[in-house]
């Protein structure tokens, strides 16, 4: 596709599980960091971060089974719930506090986004674009809530319970007081949209974005 | 845990004989135990938050595996309420393997081939270490209730003594679960820059009002017995051992879970196939919770139950700190992996949950997982391949973060 170009690192590609958004994130944090991740899962991005970024990474993670695979790994992971455990952090506790694919799934994504602006100085947020072509065609031409590869569950299982575009999630940044400071869209064959296509592309052809955001002034 | 239904489970009273066996065997260990002891002279007290000095202070000890050149993989094993220095080994008078025989040894996450571990008798205890069944220097018979009350730091702070007494700077790490996790917390407090990675399982940083009134239940029918005699009967060359089972069948309850008694048990009926409409032991739950009441008079004294019960009860690492529990570990740069289990109502997830607040709002670095089980509290020394797999992945992370080497292969 024309719009899009390839990305780069594929040794951490593999070490993902194919999570191309994950590498995305990666990118975004500065080595050395301190870093939360929020929803850590079995402790992918935790482990990437480590290795390549040789970051102080933390994780939170809903699922016993995550949990208890991560710290198995070593990694410093704690079984917790997002919508309510966050409160618990300090002001500014964490360099960037990190939602890979985990917004769409929290009970209160907007009191999500500002405890993560709270504790920690930059948060980075990666979710599926419910406002890509394809989510578009299966509700207007078969009448159907979109089930991709992306996101494989059924309406009636999936944890996955406020859907937004990337448009709805500039305007909930924008209404948190969050500062834009990177924003990537990835289209369903892993590739970069480019940065310089106007916002309704990216709504349409990007089937993940990943943000980086700051607190405003 | 021994789980076994015993065939001939008898009623708690035993006879005079055995009760004196289990004196000698008791009073043996308290005098001279079957493991390491140092003695800190009259020179060195231990300062107890009673407020009182305690002279010629004893601590009996296990170690396990070597010391490295370093001195950099030291490993503190804290013991339970009921349980002692004999960690990993048989123990002297059960004949039994060590209660954390599960989790320590060569090979075992507690790999004895790479670190050096130390397993203590706590203060207040009966199995050598000073406790009130130990002789009072000023009198020359037990102490008895002369003892001064102990509390979880006095324990913490005399492991400390030993710890130097060892010329060890740093612990690789600390470990312990319910009182001994309890001990662990308090290390991380106490002597955050000694402890390098801490390992609290099946804790709380605080004993809750329901486990005070288990404990005062269990104090209540030691003192009830007769022959307890105001906490002199071994002056007096009794036992009271039936005050004492008591004690330990109903402590034992909270110990297991409704699922776990079910599973065991269920209502099936001891060695008879219709109830005898009487108060025998019908039911093998009944049959076994005498058997455990009776096998533990055998191994511990009376009034050290009184004490370290006590030690518990007392226990509130916030109210240390100003009330706020963060403020125990402000600064810690000790790492912490913090386990609970699903059934266990003792010490219950929230517990846990509330150290790892903490530790989040400290700033600390912590992994905490709770871990499905139908065992209840005693979990942490069962056979757990979770409990496991998690005690291996922490402290394997934690030894590369201080650059220990891998561990030879015997």
């Amino acid at each position: 596709m024309a719009i899009s170009e390839p990305v780069l690192d594929e040794g951490a590609v593999r070490l993902t599980g194919g999570r191309v958004d994950l590498v995305v994130v990666a990118e975004m944090v500065a080595p050395g960091s301190r870093v939360l991740d929020v929803g850590s899962g079995g402790g992918e991005l935790l482990d990437l971060l480590a290795t390549t970024r040789q970051c102080d990474a933390r994780g939170i993670e809903l699922s016993r089974e995550g949990v208890n695979a991560g710290v198995a790994r070593g990694l410093a992971v704690v079984q917790g719930d997002a919508d309510v455990d966050l409160a618990y952090y300090p002001d500014d506790a964490f360099d960037y506090v990190i939602l890979s694919q985990t917004l769409q799934a929290t009970r209160r994504p907007r009191w999500v986004l500002e405890q993560m602006l709270r504790i920690g100085r930059k948060a980075i947020i990666s979710f599926p674009n419910f406002g890509h072509w394809r989510s578009r065609l299966d509700l207007l031409v078969n009448g159907h809530m979109p089930v991709t590869e992306n996101m494989p569950i059924p309406w009636y299982d999936t944890p996955n319970i406020h859907f937004c575009t990337i448009r709805d999630f500039v305007e909930l940044a924008d209404l948190v007081d969050a500062k834009m400071e990177k924003a990537v869209a990835l289209d369903s064959s892993g590739h970069r949209v480019r940065f310089n296509m106007p916002w309704w592309v990216w709504n349409l052809f990007g089937e993940q974005a990943v943000f980086l955001l700051t607190r405003k002034g | 845990m021994n789980s076994t239904v015993p065939q001939d489970a008898s009623p708690a009273p035993l006879d005079a004989e055995s009760e004196a066996r289990a004196d000698a065997v008791a009073r043996g260990e308290a005098d001279e135990p079957h493991s390491l002891v140092v003695r800190f002279g009259a020179d060195r007290p231990l300062k107890l938050d009673a407020g009182v000095l305690l002279p010629d202070l004893k601590i009996a000890y296990q170690t396990y595996g070597e010391l490295n050149a370093a001195r950099s993989n030291a490993v503190l094993l804290c013991h339970a309420l009921t349980g002692d220095q004999h960690a990993a080994n048989i123990n002297p008078i059960t004949g039994k393997p060590g209660w954390w025989d599960t989790l320590v040894g060569p090979g075992k996450p507690i790999d004895t081939r790479r670190f050096f571990v130390i397993s203590s008798n706590v203060l207040g205890g009966c199995m050598g270490t000073t406790g009130p069944s130990s002789v009072n220097p000023a009198t020359g018979a037990p102490y008895g209730l002369a003892m001064p009350v102990v509390t979880i730091r006095d324990m913490v702070n005399a492991q400390a003594m030993l710890v130097d007494h060892l010329g060890i700077e740093k612990l690789f790490c600390v470990a312990g679960g319910s009182m001994g996790g309890m001990q662990v917390l308090q290390w991380a407090a106490s002597y955050p820059e000694r402890v390098f990675s801490a390992l609290p399982l099946a804790t709380g940083a605080r004993h809750s009002a329901q486990n005070i009134a288990f404990h005062e239940v269990g104090r209540q029918a030691v003192m009830a017995d007769p022959d307890w005699r105001g906490g002199r009967y071994l002056e007096e060359g009794v036992m009271p051992s039936r005050g004492l089972a008591v004690a330990r069948m109903a402590a034992h309850i909270t110990y297991m879970s409704d699922q776990a008694l079910h599973r065991k048990f269920g209502r099936r009926l001891q060695n008879r196939a219709m109830p005898t409409f009487g108060f025998d032991a019908d039911f093998q739950v009944e049959s076994y919770l005498r058997h455990q009441g009776e096998a533990f008079v055998q191994r511990f004294d009376a009034n050290s139950y009184l004490y370290v019960t006590r030690a518990m009860d007392y226990f509130d690492l916030a109210a240390d700190y100003g009330g706020v529990l963060a403020n125990a570990f402000r600064g810690s740069k000790t790492r912490f992996c913090v386990v609970s289990f699903t059934s266990d109502w003792l010490f219950p997830t929230d517990e846990s949950r509330a150290i790892v607040h903490a530790l989040n709002a400290s700033g600390a670095s912590v992994s905490f997982a709770e871990i499905e089980s139908d065992k209840g509290h005693d979990a942490f020394l069962l056979e757990e391949p979770e409990l496991f797999a998690i005690t291996q992945g922490f402290l394997d992370a934690a030894a590369r973060a201080v650059g220990l080497p891998p561990t030879k292969d015997a």
